[in-house]
């Protein structure tokens, strides 16, 4: 069995998801400072892919990045570099498919902070820097990570966008979910059953994670509650 | 003047118009919730911007909208300590101390001096959720007194204290209070608290200061409504103006001679404790409604709800079914 397809699925969930933590978290940190009005907007546009068919965001990427179209050309003229097709394009779909994963989970956590604590290290003189890094972060760490474990998972089983954007080559582009559908297409039904439980497995680990991290969290802050009383 | 605050604020259609000064010395702010106290109190720690208005400390402007100031929280050297204490929760003591302490040769020195003047030297590698309420206090006063304020703003600072814990931290807290050269700020809805730890007292209500001057000039001439009710004067009735010093107290129908000229004052008061057995002016005799009985003393609901602290010996003298009573003229409050 080429172990390829696994190899590639995780670079490419492994790179996307590093990506867009720290997209997320910038992007939920920024929006909540916002005005009302623009917060509920933007909130929309960066929800959409999560409910977006992936072969919506596919087609819309190649819009965005094939060879002919206006980000695609230029950097094909620039730098002769092709978007498309290649494994790394894989991580453009990933990334925006799991965008709202990890925007909306670090909003949650953000929003669960206890603001007296950044008032009071502001009248403290702490610096906005060191409340942001030392404070509110490492406060929110949980409900981060459980983002972060949360995307990766997805990106890891993402195939309409991924198929669209960088195709299937064996050796080259596949990734764990096209090669169990191209497989089953012709026929090898004992290997792509085989892909199918590593796939399985490692989905099965990953949400484990996120489960224990969850209720870390949550037995955390009950013994901080009941301190508290 | 070591604090001088005049703001405006408009929050949806609360109103907070508030005036106040201190010198060196402890101002507490008494008030039902909702009366804008922590409001101000986070106006002046630069956590709310005031719509417009000037706050001064020791001379150095923090806020002035007319020129344009309004310097950012780091700046205003403002102790503030929250009701919740607001500790780091993923920090240990030791490291919630070193957030207030400023970079400096001797702030090692003056953490250890704070742990041991706090009591916290063997908590010190502890974490807040692990502390009491009583120990998580002093984290956050040393904390606060790490940071060299120019000013201390206290936020309820007994709330989250269970009652006998809040005995012995109030203690400890008008020692620092005692010791700190600035002036101290206090909120509070606790009018015992506040008379056992305030210098000054003002007394503020739907956004602005009711009532400002020494604790016991308010205490014994609150002046309006919302002040004798926070003082805790609990015999309030309209009153019907006869001529300047004659009127009728109409919740109680009871004819009074006051001292004072009634003027403009609405609203006649008298504290229970001052409501006295006797016989003479302002002397009535009333039918008892009901006794309830408390550690030290009976209060007794007199008819038409009047009622008055007896302690238990007296009322063993008394007890029978109509008592005589005296409102003393010179303990009637005139309130507008």
């Amino acid at each position: 069995m080429d172990i390829f397809p696994l190899l590639n699925s995780i670079r490419i969930a492994l790179i996307s998801t590093a990506v867009i933590f720290f997209l997320g978290i910038w992007a939920a940190y920024c929006i909540a400072k916002l005005p009302p009005i623009l917060k509920g907007v933007l909130d929309v546009i960066l929800t959409l892919p999560l409910v977006l068919p992936p072969t919506v965001v596919g087609y819309l990427l190649l819009r965005v990045l094939g060879p002919r179209r206006l980000v695609g050309a230029w950097a094909l003229s620039a730098f002769g570099l092709r978007l498309t097709m290649t494994w790394w394009s894989a991580i453009f779909a990933t990334a925006v498919i799991i965008f709202p994963l990890m925007y909306r989970t670090a909003r949650g956590a953000f929003e669960s902070f206890d603001e007296t604590l950044a008032w009071s290290a502001k009248s403290l003189g702490l610096s906005n820097s060191f409340i942001f890094w030392r404070i509110r972060i490492p406060c929110c760490k949980q409900g981060l990570m459980a983002g972060a474990v949360l995307s990766f998972a997805r990106a890891l089983g993402e195939y309409g966008a991924t198929s669209m954007i960088a195709g299937y080559t064996p050796g080259r582009t596949a990734t764990i979910s096209t090669t169990v559908y191209q497989l089953w297409r012709t026929n090898d039904d004992a290997l792509a059953f085989r892909w199918v439980l590593v796939n399985l497995a490692i989905s099965f680990v990953v949400l484990l994670a996120v489960n224990l991290l969850e209720s870390r969290e949550r037995d955390q802050k009950e013994a901080r509650r009941v301190a508290a009383r | 003047m070591s604090l001088l605050v005049d703001i405006q604020k408009r929050l949806g259609d609360f109103r907070l118009n508030v005036q106040l000064e201190a010198g060196e010395q402890t101002l507490a702010l008494l008030g039902a919730s909702g009366c804008g106290k922590s409001v101000t109190l986070c106006c002046i720690a630069g956590i709310l911007r005031p719509d417009s208005g000037h706050i001064e400390v020791n001379g150095r402007t923090l806020f002035d909208s007319k020129r344009r100031i309004n310097l950012p929280p780091q700046q205003r050297k403002t102790g503030l300590l929250f009701q919740n204490y607001a500790l780091f929760p993923h920090m240990t003591v030791y490291e919630n101390l070193r957030c207030g302490a400023k970079k400096s040769p001797l702030a090692r020195q003056r953490m250890d001096q704070v742990l041991h003047s706090f009591h916290l030297q063997d908590l010190k590698n502890h974490y807040p959720h692990q502390l009491s309420g009583g120990q998580q206090q002093r984290v956050a006063l040393g904390r606060l007194l790490l940071s060299d304020p120019d000013i201390l703003l206290l936020d309820e600072p007994f709330s989250a204290l269970d009652s006998h814990l809040r005995f012995e931290m109030e203690g400890e807290l008008r020692q620092l209070l005692h010791s700190f050269p600035g002036t101290a700020l206090l909120v509070s809805h606790d009018r015992d608290e506040v008379f056992r730890l305030a210098d000054t007292l003002a007394v503020m209500d739907g956004g602005t200061v009711d009532i400002c001057g020494p604790k016991e000039q308010v205490f014994s001439r609150p002046g309006t409504l919302s002040a004798a009710r926070l003082t805790g004067c609990k015999n309030l009735s309209p009153l019907k103006k006869l001529d300047e010093t004659h009127l009728i107290a109409t919740a109680w129908n009871l004819p009074l001679a006051t001292d004072e000229p009634i003027g403009d004052a609405v609203y006649v008061g008298i504290f229970m404790h001052d409501v006295i057995p006797g016989t003479g002016e302002n002397a009535f005799s009333l039918s008892v409604k009901e006794v309830v009985e408390n550690p030290f003393s009976y209060t007794v609901v007199l008819q038409s709800g009047l009622g008055m602290e007896v302690d238990k010996p007296t009322w063993a003298r008394l007890g029978s079914n109509d008592i005589q009573v005296c409102l003393p003229r010179e303990k009637l409050l005139l309130l507008r």
